[in-house]
Parts: C-alpha cells; sequence; structure tokens
C-alpha cells in the first residue's frame, strides 16, 4: 500500500536511469505531437475538420513502459502528418478555388453556371458565387453572363415558416 | 492559501516529477443550489461557446492534461479530459445545469480553472495516506464487494486502505458523499504544466461555495 512503497528494482542502477531517460524523451516527444495534433485540429477546423480517427477502445491509465510509449509516439506522429496533408491538400484546393473565381470574375462567358461556395474558398458564411446569364433566356442567347454572390445562409426556420409568420 | 499534498507513489513520482495531488476536508451540506451559485452558472455557459471549445486544446493547462493522458495509455480524443467533457456537455445541453450544491462547486471550478476537483465522504477517507499509486492485484474502487475490479499496475487515487477511484475517474459511488450535511474531502489531480495557483484556485472557489452555501 502507500506507506509501504518498496520496489524491489534497484532504483538508480544505469541501465534503468538509461531507461528512464528514454521514458522521459519519448514523453516529451507526445506532449510535442499531442501540441501540434491540437493545432492541426484548430487550423483544420474551418476548412472542414479532420477525418475522424477511429476511436481506439478506452484503456484505463497507467504506467506504460518503452514499446507501449513507443506505440503512442508513431501512432500520434503518424496522425500529425496525416492532419498536415489533409490541411495541405484542403489549403491547395482552396487556392485554386480562390483562383478560378477571379477568373470567373474577370471572364464569366468563359465558366458558365459554374458555382463556388464560401467555404469552398476558405470563407465562412454560405454565400455561392454562380456565373448565371444577364436577363436569363435573352441573356444566355446573347451572351450576357455575370457572376452573382447569393444573399447568405438560409433561414433557420425555412423560407415557408418565415412567410406564414 | 495553501492545501496539504496527497502521497505520490515513488516509481510515478520519478516518471512524472509534475504529477501532485492536493486535498482539503471540510464541512459541508450537500442540497440544492442557492440562487446565486446558479446564477454563476449561467454567467458561466454564457462564457463558453462553440469556437473556443474548439480551440481550447491549444490552451496551457488542457493542453497539460491531454498530453498526460497520452502519457498514461488514455486517448483524451476518446476518453475527453474533465474541462472538455464539461465544456462538451455545456455545448450540448445548451447551459451548465444546476445538480446540487456539491456537483455546481466542482462544476464552477472545473470551468473557471481547468483544474478537475473531485469530493469523498471523509468518513472513507484517511486523509493522511491519501495518493496516487498503481493498483495492486485484485483491488477494487470502493469498499464494496460488487466494486469494479481493477487490473494491476492501473493508476488510482487511494489511501493506505482503500481505492477510491481510478485516476480522473469518478469515485467510488459509496465513497462519494451523500445528501445532507457531512465532512468531505475534496481533493484535486494536477500533472506538469499546471501551474499550483490554478490547483490552489480550483479548491479555493470549491471550499468557498461550500462554506458559504
Amino acid at each position: 500500500m502507500l506507506l509501504e512503497y518498496q520496489s524491489s528494482t534497484r532504483i538508480g542502477s544505469p541501465p534503468e536511469q538509461d531507461e528512464r531517460a528514454a521514458r522521459r524523451t519519448l514523453r516529451a516527444q507526445i506532449a510535442k505531437l499531442e501540441r501540434d495534433l491540437s493545432e492541426a485540429f484548430v487550423t483544420a477546423y474551418p476548412m472542414g475538420g479532420l477525418d475522424a480517427e477511429p476511436t481506439r477502445s478506452c484503456a484505463a491509465p497507467r504506467l506504460l513502459d518503452l514499446g507501449e510509449l513507443e506505440r503512442v509516439r508513431d501512432d500520434l506522429a503518424a496522425r500529425v502528418r496525416s492532419a498536415r496533408a489533409t490541411i495541405s491538400e484542403r489549403a491547395d484546393r482552396q487556392a485554386a478555388n480562390r483562383v478560378q473565381l477571379e477568373r470567373m470574375l474577370l471572364e464569366p462567358g468563359r465558366y458558365r453556371f459554374v458555382r463556388i461556395s464560401n467555404r469552398d474558398i476558405g470563407e465562412p458564411g454560405c454565400g455561392v458565387w454562380q456565373v448565371r446569364p444577364r436577363l436569363g433566356l435573352i441573356g444566355m442567347l446573347m451572351g450576357w453572363w455575370q457572376v452573382k454572390l447569393s444573399s447568405g445562409c438560409p433561414l433557420a426556420t425555412g423560407r415557408g415558416a418565415a412567410a406564414a409568420d | 492559501m495553501s492545501f496539504p499534498k496527497g502521497l505520490i507513489a515513488p516509481e510515478l513520482a520519478a516518471e512524472f516529477p509534475g504529477l501532485r495531488l492536493h486535498w482539503t476536508e471540510l464541512e459541508a451540506r450537500v442540497g440544492t443550489s442557492p440562487r446565486d451559485v446558479r446564477r454563476r452558472l449561467r454567467d458561466l455557459s454564457d462564457r463558453v461557446a462553440g469556437a473556443g471549445v474548439v480551440a481550447m486544446r491549444t490552451q496551457p493547462i488542457p493542453h497539460a492534461y491531454r498530453a498526460f493522458y497520452r502519457q498514461v495509455g488514455l486517448d483524451p480524443d476518446a476518453a475527453r479530459i474533465p474541462s472538455e467533457e464539461a465544456a462538451v456537455r455545456r455545448l450540448l445541453q445548451g447551459r451548465f445545469g444546476s445538480r446540487d450544491m456539491l456537483q455546481d462547486a466542482l462544476l464552477i471550478a472545473l470551468v473557471e480553472t481547468g483544474v478537475p476537483v473531485w469530493a469523498l465522504d471523509a468518513r472513507r477517507v484517511e486523509v493522511d495516506s491519501l495518493g496516487i499509486r498503481a493498483a495492486t492485484s485484485g483491488e477494487r474502487v470502493g469498499s464494496s464487494r460488487e466494486g469494479l475490479s481493477l487490473p494491476a499496475g492501473q493508476l488510482v487515487v487511494a489511501d493506505a486502505s482503500r481505492v477510491h477511484a481510478s485516476l480522473f475517474g469518478e469515485p467510488a459511488p459509496d465513497h462519494a458523499p451523500g445528501p445532507g450535511e457531512q465532512r468531505i474531502v475534496l481533493y484535486a489531480v494536477a500533472v506538469e504544466g499546471v501551474p499550483a495557483i490554478h490547483v490552489e484556485e480550483a479548491l479555493w472557489v470549491c471550499t468557498d461555495l461550500l462554506e458559504a452555501g
């Protein structure tokens, strides 16, 4: 019990000290990776969040040995790598969408009916940029195209409910 | 105000120099919370918003607990740290609901400081040997025979004769304070990266609320 702690192993022997130092290093690496993963989580959130990792069974808290700490470290490192790849891929996609939106604004006639949402370019809100013909059918026939930005997020209650009020 | 330190098993103290448990004992009445405590919970509810909860894990104290969870084999994305659990519950329920004076005091301390505090029935605790250690084979949580059987090596909050709770877990039902006036033991668990002043503040907030209530 608590008052009778007497370790059977010899504390302070060189191999044990080495192993303890290794465990300390691994714990520091785990703490750093956890910070990196948290920052990646926050960065990815406005981009749609990170892919859900398979939830492992919740083990009881205990002192991990060297091998277990290495597994935790490697698992975290893989998750950080995957998170960064996801962020990078989404950032590239958003940059490409921003470039396409600029082109749409310059030459709407070349991007007929193309839609790009605010989310696609990493902006908040529900607005959607769309190339539409001016004056409907006449604009289509005459080649009058324009980029329109939708008015924003739908009403929480829906159009029908709002009209009924 | 400084609170007594619990015992940390030597092998744990050597591995986790920042791991510590502080406790305090007080007389308290467990019952319905008064109006000002419920108002304080409402005010706290207003301070918790979705964006803040998402970014919470990058703040120093939640980060310290999350890192420690990983270091002892827990996945904080599956078994959330107490402050994140409270914040997510607030988002799902829309507010911090009042339960009773004791639970409300523990929740207020947790939300205000990020440090979790738990309560035990003082009659069940030998405070002089209260601390954190690894469970031995055949031990159970609580005093009853129906208590959860613990695997050897699981980290627990215990005294010289009984295990009160798994580390970061809720105390055994038969060791938790019941309703009415009684002596209770409050304890807070801190890890490396959690400043002492936050631990003291957490226990102080609880003590203040319970003694006033």
